[in-house]
C-alpha cells in the first residue's frame, strides 16, 4: 500500500502531533506514505470566495499526484472533501476536465483523472481492514472510554465516498476506535459539526457548536474525544479554554487524533505519538493506560 | 440583513435572482424547494444560532431579494457541513447554494473580511499559513520533513481566476 501524503495547510504547522502519529502507525502497518513537496493548499479555504479557484487548485494537486503515479492519502477532512469532490466532477464530466486542463496548461500541468483520494482513516477502515489492524494491537486500551467525532466531510455529502459508510448511521470511526480495545461512547450530538468554518465569522456561534459537543461528551463520561481532522481539533482543543469561558464551566476534555490512540494500542511509547504537543493535558488519561509513563 | 423592515417592497426585488444562483455549480435545483424546512431543522448552526436559517435564505433567493441576501452577514454563517443537502427531500443542494451565493456576493464586493484574509494568504503563500523558518525547524526537531513556503503556480491560478478583484473589492467595501 502506497499513497502520496497530502498534508494540507493545518496539519504540518498546527497539528504535528497528528502527523507524527500517522507516520508512526503507517510505518508499522506497512502503509507507505510518500512526501510530495509540490502539494499546496487543497483549495477549500477559498471556496466561499470563488469555487473556480478551488476547482483549479484541487485539480492541480490531483495532477501533481498523478505525475507521481500515486493515489492520495489526506489527513484533513476538508482536504479530503475538496479533492474527492473535484476528482469526481472531473472524472464524470469530460468537458469540464478539458476546460480545466486548458487552464492547467498555463502552469504546465495536466490531469487525466486517474487518481483516487482517501482520508487516512478511510484507508485504515476500508483498505487495510479492521481484522488486520486488530492483529497489531498489543496493548488494548480497555481502561479508556473514547467518543468518536466524525466531523462533516469524512462521510458527507453522501454519494461522494463510494458509500464506504452511511452518513446518517456512521460506524467506521466507532469500529476503528473499538479496535483499540477502548469502550466507544455514544452521545447525542455525534453528527454535529465542529464549527470550524465559521470561527472567523461569528466566534460565539462557532464555539457554541463546539461547546455543545464538548459538554455532551463530557457528560457521557468519555475520557477523550477522538478527532480525525486538524480543524476539528483546533475547535475542540485549541479553543477549549474559550469554550469554557463562554459556557462558564470546566470541560478539561482531552482531544486525541485517532492515530495517536491507535498507536498507543499498538504499543508505541506516547513520546513517539506526539502526545506532548496536545494542548489539553493528556497525562491523566495516559496514566490509565500506562500507569508508569508520562507523555 | 436589516431588521425591522416588515414589508418586502417590490421595487427592491430582482425576480431572476434565483436563475443567477441556479447558474452556479450546485445551484441548479434551487427552484424545486417546497419550503418544508428540513434543511433548517437539520442545520447544526441553526441549532445554536437561530438567526441563521437556510430555508429562509433559500426562500429569499426565490423571491428575488438579491441585495438583502448578498449583503447579509448570515450567508457567511453556513459551515458547509452538508447535513441539509443530504436530507433535503427535493434534492436541493443547499450547501452548494450557500457557496453560490457567497461567490456572487464576493464578486459584488461583499466578501466577508475573514474569507478575504484567507484568500489573501492562500494567494500569497499557496497555503493558509505563512511558513516561517521557525516552523520548519520545529518540524525538523520532530523528525518531520520541511514544507515549501511559496507556490508560484497557485499565484498564477489566482491571476487566471481574477481573485485579486474580489479581495480588493471587499477591502474597498470595509467601513
Ligand atoms: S429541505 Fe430542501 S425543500 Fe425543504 S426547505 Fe430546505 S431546501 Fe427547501
Ligand atoms: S451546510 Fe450550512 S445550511 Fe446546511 S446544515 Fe450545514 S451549516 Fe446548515
Amino acid at each position: 500500500m502506497k499513497y502520496a501524503l497530502f498534508l494540507g495547510c493545518t496539519v504540518p504547522i498546527r497539528s504535528q502531533n497528528y502527523e507524527v502519529a500517522v507516520r508512526a502507525v503507517a510505518a508499522r502497518l506497512g502503509i507507505e506514505l510518500v512526501d510530495v513537496e509540490d502539494f499546496s493548499c487543497c483549495g477549500f479555504p477559498v471556496k466561499s470566495t470563488n469555487a473556480q479557484t478551488t476547482l483549479l487548485m484541487a485539480a492541480r494537486n490531483l495532477a501533481v499526484a498523478e505525475e507521481q503515479g500515486l493515489d492520495v492519502c489526506c489527513l484533513c477532512s476538508a482536504c479530503s472533501a475538496v479533492l474527492t469532490e473535484t476528482n469526481l466532477e472531473l472524472q464524470q464530466h469530460p468537458e469540464l476536465l478539458r476546460q480545466v486542463n486548458r487552464q492547467l496548461r498555463k502552469i504546465k500541468r495536466q490531469y487525466r483523472g486517474s487518481v483516487k483520494v482517501k482520508h487516512f482513516a478511510r484507508i485504515l477502515y476500508e483498505d487495510y481492514g479492521l481484522e488486520d489492524l486488530r492483529r497489531h494491537v498489543t496493548r488494548p486500551l480497555t481502561a479508556l472510554k473514547l467518543a468518536p467525532h466524525y466531523g462533516c466531510h469524512f462521510v458527507r455529502p453522501k454519494g461522494n465516498y463510494d458509500a464506504f459508510d452511511d452518513p446518517e448511521a456512521a460506524r467506521s470511526l466507532d469500529e476503528l476506535v473499538a479496535v483499540t480495545g477502548a469502550e466507544v461512547i455514544r452521545y447525542e450530538t455525534k453528527k454535529y459539526c465542529c464549527g470550524g468554518a465559521i470561527l472567523g465569522v461569528e466566534q460565539t456561534t462557532a464555539l457554541g457548536l463546539s461547546g455543545l459537543k464538548l459538554s455532551d461528551v463530557r457528560a457521557a463520561g468519555a475520557d477523550a474525544l477522538i478527532s480525525i481532522c486538524p480543524f476539528c481539533s483546533v475547535l475542540y482543543e485549541d479553543n477549549q479554554k474559550k469554550v469554557e469561558e463562554q459556557f462558564q464551566r470546566e470541560i478539561a476534555l482531552p482531544v486525541f487524533f485517532y492515530p495517536q490512540v491507535l498507536g498507543l494500542a499498538m504499543g508505541y511509547d506516547p513520546k513517539d505519538l506526539g502526545f506532548r504537543l496536545n494542548k489539553v493535558r493528556p497525562d491523566e488519561v495516559l496514566a490509565k493506560v500506562l500507569p508508569a509513563a508520562v507523555a | 440583513m436589516k431588521r425591522g423592515k416588515p414589508i418586502t417592497r417590490f421595487e427592491e426585488l430582482t425576480p431572476g435572482f434565483w436563475r443567477e444562483v441556479a447558474l452556479e455549480p450546485g445551484g441548479e435545483l434551487i427552484a424545486r424547494c417546497f419550503a418544508c424546512g428540513t434543511c433548517t431543522a437539520a442545520c447544526p448552526v441553526h441549532a445554536v444560532d437561530t438567526r441563521y436559517n437556510p430555508r429562509q435564505l433559500v426562500h429569499m433567493i426565490l423571491l428575488g431579494m438579491r441585495e438583502r441576501v448578498l449583503s447579509s452577514d448570515f450567508i457567511w454563517l453556513c459551515s458547509g457541513c452538508y447535513t441539509c443537502a443530504d436530507r433535503c427531500p427535493q434534492g436541493v443542494r443547499v450547501t452548494d447554494i450557500m457557496t453560490a451565493v457567497k461567490n456572487i456576493a464576493a464578486r459584488e464586493g461583499y466578501l466577508h473580511p475573514t474569507f478575504r484574509q484567507q484568500a489573501e494568504l492562500v494567494g500569497r503563500f499557496g497555503r493558509l499559513y505563512e511558513v516561517e523558518d521557525f516552523d520548519n525547524k520545529k518540524r525538523q526537531r520532530l523528525g518531520l520533513p520541511p514544507v515549501k513556503k511559496t507556490f508560484p503556480e497557485v499565484q498564477e491560478i489566482f491571476r487566471m481566476t481574477g481573485m485579486g478583484k474580489y479581495t480588493e473589492a471587499a477591502e474597498a467595501n470595509q467601513p
